[in-house]
């Protein structure tokens, strides 16, 4: 019996804001990694499988840690996980940055080859290494912070996630002051909307591109390992579930602004949290596909607000020969 | 209107590399030598890549490939095999080298097909208790293809009339489709006498015929027959031309006054329709019914093989043997050496990645003669 009455109470709308800021943070990642590669020029649309290769590194290391059940390395699982996870984004990232900016090759074309390359060496080496048996890390738990967790609906919604989501907002900040207030964001920004000038003014664009690229692939790999390593505690193939597809529309979306990024990532995390919690309520009268259906849909809604293609980096996905 | 289309939002294109030749016969012989050399370098390369992997992962190489090689060619079971695998991946390879050549990155393969697959099975089902099976096979093919080009056509008009890119709305369409099959063969397509979700059989006479007593079915003489007519498609028609010129420069067509918008559109849904196509081929000839288990990650393999074939129908059509060797060679190298078959999509992505190098740097070298 479908009882929609029950979508509108307090404890429902406070259970959906927090897993819907718990699912957001992978998109975000993800998107604020992309968002430091194209405000250096680089279209990597190889986000999908950067985050799929970071999701099952940090997920091995956390297995590989846990199974030595060493009782001080046991608790730092998940960190060595999301480290892993981390130099993983980066070693494909590099793979990015040597085709696109030394070879210059197609941007987009190198971009969907790292989805398929990623997608094809997860799914060896997780078969290669647990032919049958489901493997499992412990996850991540929340933190309360003391005195703000206990207060209604905004204590459990902001003041009691795991650290993981304290850390993103952090990285959120972080990465407004790095693009905007230091001269290496600076230099990023200048070689994506006008390497000649800026190689001019004495950067290196070359190195800067690689900086770009290798930072921004290493937080979609991190933004991958949290997926597995802090939330999910398993690996699957194709687990990312196009997570980095729509990260990549984020960015179109967010206007290539990070604080932008995060709150798009926000709403497609409640969108997903959403699309769970009706499946849990048992609305018998909407076929669950259909819920599954709701990001992707919602990835082409936001998309149709209208052409922000004149905010995006001026020489984007454009390689730079020097004279 | 085409004003609007100019590029896509990510702002790739618009000025591709024109490349660096010398106009005249002999650069166009040089550049033609260098792309197949570019494929073969890719290959060796990819091959020797994978062989590290076997190597890293305990077994014997050398074994290993032989094992893929007689999987592959080594009897005649194995053959039909490999020929079957073929036929998908060239139908899917020839429609990408349509869109890559406008510069059109379809890579929602994977939808179109499903697409495909469900409104030609509809079709199907519906006519093959009441119409003779030589007119429900034509019109399950036709359908096929008018589902795939359907669902490629969202795309174009997401494209043409929000500017959205279609590189991200084929793909979010992918999952969408995705998501409508299996709501449909679980609800109300579902065959009443199965505990699975899946759609009811189609009967024996209305599935695709095949050649004499072998497996291989008209779907591979289809696919086989449409390579020729892609490359007159592409190199002896107007409407070839303006792809081409489309692709490589959309400012410098619009300018010689073409309809840039029309190119798209097209390229868009002649990609899309032969990717249905495929869909109604595989579950005409193979799996019979509508399932969860009908996708074969043909979208993303259709994007390597138009890669390999370096956009070009011969080179496509040798492209889809060697991966379709590649996938069902996989399959004996897994069973007698216990390697996971996702190495074959490995070995194919790396062999792609290569030829990508190779190109780039053979490009330059042409480049600075």
């Amino acid at each position: 019996m479908a009882d929609w009455s029950s979508l509108l109470t307090l404890t429902f709308l406070t259970t959906l804001l927090i897993s819907g800021i718990r699912l957001a943070i992978p998109i975000f990642l993800a998107a604020l990694g992309e968002i430091i590669t194209e405000r250096g020029g680089v279209l990597n649309l190889g986000l999908e499988g950067i985050m799929l290769v970071g999701a099952l590194a940090g997920f091995l290391a956390a297995y590989a840690v846990e199974q030595t059940a060493s009782p001080w390395l046991v608790g730092v699982a998940p960190w060595l996980g999301l480290g892993a996870g981390l130099l993983a984004g980066a070693l494909m990232g590099l793979i990015m940055a040597v085709f696109a900016v030394s070879l210059q090759t197609d941007q987009v074309v190198t971009g969907i080859m790292l989805v398929i390359l990623g997608q094809g060496v997860t799914t060896y080496i997780y078969r290669q290494q647990f032919s049958s048996l489901t493997a499992r890390v412990t996850t991540m738990p929340s933190i309360p912070i003391p005195g703000f967790s206990e207060l209604p609906v905004i204590g459990p919604i902001f003041f009691n996630l795991d650290p993981v989501t304290y850390g993103s907002l952090f990285l959120l900040l972080a990465s407004l002051f790095f693009l905007y207030q230091t001269t290496w964001g600076l230099n990023i920004r200048a070689v994506g909307e006008h390497p000649g000038a800026a190689e001019t003014s004495g950067v290196n664009v070359a190195v800067v591109r690689y900086t770009a690229v290798l930072l921004g692939a290493a937080l979609t790999g991190l933004g991958g390992a949290v997926l597995t390593v802090a939330q999910l505690g398993i690996f699957n193939e194709g687990i990312t579930a196009g997570r980095g597809w729509i990260a990549v529309a984020l960015v179109i979306f967010a206007r290539w602004r990070p604080e932008r990024a995060f709150a798009g990532a926000f709403l497609f995390g409640i969108a997903t949290a959403l699309q769970f919690r009706i499946q849990a309520l048992n609305l018998g009268a909407v076929p669950y596909e259909l819920l599954l259906m709701l990001p992707y849909v919602l990835t082409l809604l936001v998309l149709l607000r209208g052409d922000s293609r004149s905010m995006a980096p001026a020489a984007l996905g454009k390689a730079y020969i020097k004279e | 209107m085409s004003d609007s289309v100019s590029s896509s939002p990510v702002t790739v294109q618009s000025e591709p590399a024109a490349g660096p030749f010398p106009p005249g016969r002999r650069a166009a012989w040089l550049r033609r030598g260098a792309s197949l050399l570019a494929a073969l370098v890719g290959i060796v390369l990819g091959l020797l890549a994978g062989a590290i992997l076997i190597l890293l992962s305990g077994a014997d190489p050398v074994a290993a490939y032989w094992a893929m090689f007689q999987g592959a060619f080594g009897s005649q079971r194995a053959l039909t095999e490999t020929l079957l695998k073929t036929a998908p991946l060239l139908l899917m390879g020839l429609g990408l080298t349509v869109a890559f050549r406008a510069q059109v990155w379809n890579i929602g393969g994977e939808g179109q097909y499903l697409m495909g697959a469900l409104t030609g099975a509809v079709v199907g089902l519906s006519l093959q208790a009441i119409a003779p099976p030589p007119l429900v096979i034509p019109l399950m093919l036709l359908a096929g293809l008018a589902g795939g080009a359907l669902w490629a056509a969202v795309a174009a008009f997401l494209k043409l009339r929000f500017q959205i890119n279609e590189i991200i709305s084929t793909l979010m369409l992918n999952y969408i489709a995705e998501y409508f099959l299996l709501y449909l063969v679980r609800v109300p397509l579902k065959d009443p006498d199965s505990f699975l979700p899946q759609s009811v059989q189609l009967i024996r006479s209305v599935r695709l015929p095949t050649l004499g007593d072998t497996r291989i079915h008209v779907g591979f003489l289809i696919a086989l027959g449409l390579a020729p007519l892609v490359y007159l498609l592409l190199w002896k028609t107007p409407l070839g031309f303006r792809i081409r010129a489309i692709g490589a420069s959309q400012t410098v067509a619009r300018y010689a006054g073409m309809n840039v918008s029309r190119g798209i559109v097209f390229a868009l849904l002649f990609s899309g329709a032969l990717a249905g196509l495929t869909g109604i081929m595989e579950v005409g000839a193979l799996h019979t019914r509508l399932k969860a288990g009908i996708l074969g990650g043909y979208g993303f393999s259709g994007i390597l093989v138009a890669l390999l074939g370096r956009l070009h129908p011969a080179g496509v059509l040798m492209a889809s043997l060697f991966f379709a060797a590649l996938t069902i060679g996989a399959q004996t190298m897994h069973s007698l050496y216990g390697l996971p078959m996702a190495l074959a999509q490995v070995i194919q992505g790396l062999v792609v990645l290569f030829v990508l190098a190779a190109d780039a740097s053979t490009r330059r070298w042409i480049g600075s003669r």
